[in-house]
């Protein structure tokens, strides 16, 4: 069973970070992911930087600049985490945008990762209908599950159809807005959380977009199976640096 | 086989709608209802309406005699440079605007480079009343001040995109970032004939006006509707779009697509993206790109601003791919000489764009007897500052 449906049936909230790959320094990658797992992290989203992320603020768009001017592409991050299973054994997925896995090759890419261990991918861009016509088969048959976002915005009829076609969880987006905009949640938001768990969805739901501490991640996971802090995250790695990657998951549990 | 969109949104293989989910909402009530507004008759009439009394159409179509004489064959001039605001955006912003309050919106965003489009879209806001908010580039608020300063004038918000290489294709990222942001109250009005379906093809049935009008101004000057050649300056493709649009399933009409080779097609500064680009997705469109090996979408060059954008309208890159239109690309300096020449000639001091349309007759020969229209898409004042430096006039 992929590492992420066996996380999912654990009996806890999931705490999940995403951080971009090459950030702050090119080398960085593999010790992030190991102090985060070491630290209690569930689950892990490796960014793989874009020059023209559109769902993302500025925090991840500096970020991926910064990671590609470091000089992070797809194979070095594939080299970089070359024998990451020996150490690491939460799921980890990698999310980016589509044009740079369309460069590498759909199928290409999908072998990599399944020759690595990587258990999921979250491309935004990538639309569902896209998805389920042309690249369901060959992601299923490298065991890799793919997440598709939803919005308060998202009708009911299209969640449905993307828990359908889904085969983890469902991104939940907390609000209208690209990725780091928002801290607190409003009422509205709230609702919308409630309604989307009383759907009873196959897949279990996890939030993103907004949560960036302890309370936030709290008021979240009250609705959905576990929440993914981003922006956040990639603050302290500029503000603290590597070394203190500790001090931030702890103040988030 | 049609070179028209398809119903999926696609030219070809080009095209589609590759965005967020958190676009999905916004572009989807567009696309389903975009066809059925255009063709309600109360919205042809006002769209008509206002494209006669307050853009100034039909634009001429001009017999260039001096031009033609020179290069021994017959070249007519679509003048969209006379339209209001000097170029031929405003026919899309128009259309677009009327299509938002439709939609209910009360709120427009829109990107711009060189300015002319943020120009077209803060006149229409100002026409309508409408809120107007101009992402452009940092770097390119510096080089464009006048531009900015119109949008001022006519009530609109200029931000300036900070982010990336903070020029067109940043300032196209932050416009779609605030359109995520505000999901529900506002229109986003691209500028060319890229993003995500239906923007192609809604812009370019709004330029259409173009080809329609030299449908029957042709046959009134040469007996017939069909020029042998339609030829436009290439940057996203709109103007392109415009002219190319009632001729793309005629055969016996040759068309020509004119990129900025910059300061040549192999030197790294260059816009020429059918020659450079491969296929790939920009901003929310598949389509041809610039971009590196690793999928990184590069910084295009050409010495004129609306003809640096990295990639080409999905349409476009299925006629390039099909081979149904050829692409010329032109220098800095060739389009320089000819925006020259055609001054002196004509009396007609192009944009610089328009001036690479115009260059091609260098090296492209025409026969005696062929009719080639030109897409006059732009008039050269906002390039006055980049003619005075280039020619030390």
């Amino acid at each position: 069973m992929n590492r992420i449906n066996q996380k999912l049936q654990e009996d806890k909230k999931l705490l999940s970070i995403y951080f971009t790959a090459g950030y702050p320094n090119l080398g960085d990658t593999v010790s992030i992911i190991q102090d985060l797992e070491k630290n209690g992290v569930d689950m892990i989203e490796i960014g793989l930087p874009f020059s023209d992320p559109l769902a993302d603020g500025p925090t991840i768009q500096e970020s991926s600049t910064k990671a590609i001017r470091n000089g992070m592409t797809t194979h070095k991050l594939f080299e970089q985490l070359q024998g990451i299973r020996d150490t690491v054994s939460i799921p980890l997925l990698i999310m980016g945008y589509f044009n740079p896995i369309l460069q590498y090759g759909v199928q290409e890419f999908c072998e990599k990762c399944q020759e690595i261990g990587i258990d999921g991918l979250i491309i935004p861009d990538l639309p569902v209908d896209v998805y389920n016509e042309k690249y369901k088969t060959i992601f299923e048959a490298h065991g890799l599950n793919n997440v598709f976002l939803i919005t308060p915005q998202t009708s009911v009829e299209r969640i449905n159809f993307i828990d359908s076609v889904s085969n983890g969880f469902i991104y939940m987006v907390s609000s209208a807005s690209v990725t780091g905009s928002s801290t607190g949640f409003s009422n509205d938001t709230r609702e919308y959380f409630k309604r989307i768990s009383e759907m009873k969805l196959k897949n279990p739901q996890v939030i993103g977009f907004g949560i960036s501490d302890s309370e936030s991640f709290q008021q979240a996971t009250k609705f959905a199976k576990g929440a993914i802090i981003g922006s956040a995250f990639i603050k302290h790695l500029t503000n603290k640096g590597t070394s203190k990657i500790a001090e931030f998951v702890k103040n988030i549990r | 086989m049609s070179y028209q969109v398809n119903e999926k949104g696609y030219y070809g293989e080009f095209g589609g709608a590759y965005i967020p989910e958190m676009l999905y909402p916004n572009v989807e009530e567009l696309r389903s209802q975009y066809l059925e507004i255009m063709k309600e008759e109360s919205f042809q009439e006002e769209f008509k309406q206002l494209l006669k009394d307050y853009v100034g159409r039909p634009t001429p179509l001009y017999f260039a005699e001096r031009f033609s004489k020179k290069y021994n064959t017959k070249v007519y001039l679509k003048r969209e440079d006379l339209c209001h605001t000097g170029a031929h955006k405003v026919n899309n912003t128009i259309g677009q605007i009327l299509m938002a309050r439709r939609l209910g919106k009360t709120r427009i965003i829109a990107e711009t480079g060189a300015g002319q489009h943020g120009v077209a879209t803060a006149t229409v806001c100002a026409l309508m009343g409408m809120e107007c908010i101009v992402y452009m580039g940092a770097i390119d608020i510096e080089r464009q001040a006048p531009n900015v300063a119109r949008m001022k004038m006519l009530g609109a918000t200029v931000i300036p995109a900070l982010s990336g290489s903070r020029t067109l294709k940043d300032a196209t990222n932050e416009a779609i970032r605030d359109w995520i942001n505000n999901p529900v109250d506002t229109h986003y009005i691209i500028g060319s004939v890229v993003g995500p379906h239906p923007y192609p093809d809604m812009v370019a049935k709004f330029q259409s006006v173009i080809s329609e009008e030299i449908k029957t101004q042709l046959l009134e000057k040469e007996g017939r509707e069909n020029p042998d050649y339609v030829v436009a300056c290439v940057g996203g493709g709109s103007n392109a779009a415009g002219i190319y649009y009632h001729y793309l399933d005629k055969p016996e009409v040759g068309i020509i697509a004119v990129e900025a080779a910059g300061k040549g097609v192999f030197t790294g500064e260059s816009a020429a993206t059918s020659a450079l680009g491969k296929e790939g997705i920009i901003h929310g469109s598949k389509t041809l790109l610039m971009q590196t090996e690793d999928g990184q979408i590069t910084e295009p060059y050409s010495i004129s601003a609306g003809l640096d954008y990295p990639g080409i309208g999905p349409m476009h890159a299925n006629l390039f791919r099909t081979g149904r239109a050829e692409f010329i690309s032109i220098t800095d300096d060739d389009a320089m000489k000819a925006g020259l020449e055609l001054s002196n000639l004509e009396g007609i001091i192009p944009a610089i764009e328009t001036s690479h349309a115009l260059a091609i007759f260098e090296t492209r020969k025409f026969n005696e007897d062929d009719v080639v229209v030109i897409n006059l898409s732009g008039r050269g004042d906002k390039d006055l500052n980049t003619y005075i430096e280039y020619f030390n006039l």
